[in-house]
């Protein structure tokens, strides 16, 4: 059967030259990089080397990287690490209503520890209003946390006049950039932030590694304790293999960004199009404009996500959704909520991500295949009235 | 995750839709919490002749929606009365766990079905059964910038982002 995969949040595939770049290091190249003899520094020094070239990739200095397990490592090692290392100046800390888990139940973890958090609302596209940040911030406010793009709405925050106002009041600024990094440019210095996370997923890098960008002298405690690795931030011997594909992939996207942006961005405009033509009673969800070149995401009304998604799997259609019904938890999604979806609604959640692998053919089947799809929800649904004639 | 059979009911769910003079109505859930089942049945001599039903939910729920109709068509009200959410379940080859209980509404909409009918036929005015659950239909608020209709829960504007009073 056809396969047309569109969730590329999730996970992308590992392209051939980082598999490639990847295989020696599980067999041939195996030694440990703490080692002092050849076997082990020579490692050692293959690492520091990809560690620069993710630097590059985000305008950073290799110093400044700590290569942990995933995106969501990064985020705990951002909000656990600073928020350890900065309790005797103050206890209270800042983070958007919209971050991923790993940000959202870090900061929830520490409210348990006699931290106070505010969970900063969105306007109804998903964005932080920086006056209101200004309004949040207290003496006693260490960290603030904004997610560069949402994962699943797509809208792109305003990061940049969000951390000039934590600068002025010395606060210290951590961005989630998992969403953005291989997607549309990410700098560090432009953006003005001290932390930043990434992941492989939107790099084609594999699962199992990210990285968190830190500046200079920032006090940040470790949590995984062992042996001196990653400057005696992270403790554990280094997924080598895992990270040489990273640093493959980040050395890939540095030169083709311009290119797969557009080529994302026209594909996402013939589908989001083409679903607003073929299918009514739907809402649009993020911004219009900033967001994420290659995300389109809608809420279906009147159908539930989790059986839309099913539905879309038996055409080989590969797509995620929000819905409370398809999280373990039976939640409405945090998002949906915080940009005011109503409940029902948000039941109808179907977030298509796009990555530069997918074609105008296969943007045409699901156009084909979706509204069938949902008809035959709807014919099943008891709340499905047709939009009487105006 | 599914079953085989889940994914057979849900691919091809049998007895769908309403029926329009029904002898009974039965109504469970609510769209907000995720799933929502009518069942409508026909009853001839305390048996259950035609068993039709609408949901939106998910897909266990669509497949619990399915089974029930299949399992209580050609029943008596007794027997169709006995039959269990597990029963459902075990006869789907199972249910997920987290599933259990939110999307397993099946049976109970069908004894509120029966319930419905055996008010009305006891003289109990259609009014009266109705306003029991009086808390369903829920109010749509109109939108002062561009008058569409919005959900009650709605805090913007579904149409043109305005913000809801």
């Amino acid at each position: 059967m056809k396969r047309v995969y569109m969730d590329h949040a999730s996970a992308t595939p590992v392209r051939k030259p980082v598999v490639e770049a990847m295989l020696p290091y599980f067999d041939q190249h195996f030694g440990n990089p703490s080692a002092v003899y050849d076997m082990g520094s020579k490692i050692k020094q293959v690492m520091e080397e990809q560690r620069a070239k993710v630097a590059r990739l985000i305008g950073a200095k290799a110093e400044q990287i700590i290569f942990t397990s995933s995106g969501a490592e990064a985020n705990n090692l951002a909000i656990k690490g600073v928020s350890l290392a900065g309790q005797k100046k103050g206890n209270h800390i800042i983070v958007s209503a919209i971050e991923h888990h790993s940000v959202l139940n870090s900061a929830r973890f520490f409210e348990r520890m006699n931290f106070e958090v505010t969970f900063l609302p969105v306007d109804e596209y998903g964005l932080v209003d920086p006056e209101r940040l200004l309004g949040a911030i207290r003496p006693e406010t260490i960290l603030v946390s904004v997610m560069h793009a949402n994962n699943e709405i797509g809208t792109i925050e305003p990061i940049p006049e969000l951390a000039v106002i934590c600068k002025e009041k010395g606060v210290i600024f951590h961005t989630d950039a998992v969403a953005t990094v291989g997607n549309i440019p990410v700098d560090v210095n432009e953006l003005n932030v001290d932390l930043l996370s990434l992941s492989g997923v939107s790099l084609g890098a594999p699962k199992g590694v990210g990285a968190l960008y830190f500046r200079d002298k920032l006090r940040l405690m470790p949590l995984i304790h062992g042996g001196i690795q990653e400057s005696g931030r992270r403790g554990g011997t280094e997924n080598v293999p895992a990270i040489v594909g990273l640093g493959k992939a980040s050395e890939l996207a540095a030169g083709e960004l311009t290119d797969k942006m557009n080529y994302m961005q026209n594909l996402r405009n013939l589908l989001v199009a083409g679903i607003q033509e073929r299918i009514d009673q739907i809402k649009y969800t993020g911004h219009p404009e900033k967001r994420l070149p290659g995300h389109a995401s809608f809420c279906i009304g009147a159908i539930e996500g989790e059986a839309l998604l099913f539905m879309l799997n038996q055409q080989g259609i590969y797509v995620n959704t929000g819905s409370a019904c398809a999280s373990k938890a039976l939640k409405t999604s945090p998002v949906l909520v915080a940009i005011g979806i109503p409940a029902d609604l948000a039941q109808g959640s179907i977030v298509f991500t796009i990555h530069n692998s997918n074609t105008v053919e296969e943007i045409e089947y699901v156009l084909e295949k979706l509204p069938f799809a949902v008809g035959k929800l709807r014919s099943l649904s008891p709340i499905w009235r047709e939009k009487a004639a105006a | 995750m599914y079953s085989e059979k889940v994914m057979d009911h849900f691919s091809n769910p049998r007895n769908v839709g309403a029926i329009e003079d029904a002898d009974g109505i039965g109504e469970v859930g609510n769209p907000v919490c995720g799933d929502m089942m009518t069942f409508y049945i026909k009853v001839k001599d305390d048996k259950l002749t035609d068993v039709k039903y609408k949901t939106f939910g998910c897909v266990s729920a669509i497949a619990v929606s399915s089974k029930v109709s299949e399992m209580t068509k050609g029943k008596t009200l007794e027997e169709a009365k006995a039959i269990s959410k597990k029963a459902v379940a075990e006869a789907l080859d199972g249910l997920p766990k987290e599933k259990m209980h939110c999307s397993n509404l099946g049976a109970q909409a069908l004894s509120e079905a029966i319930n419905d009918y055996e008010e009305r036929k006891n003289g109990k005015p259609k009014s009266a059964s109705k306003a029991k659950k009086g808390q369903k239909p829920k109010e749509d608020i109109t939108c002062g910038q561009c008058n569409a209709q919005n959900p009650v829960t709605a805090k913007f504007c579904m149409d043109c982002g305005e913000k809801l009073k």
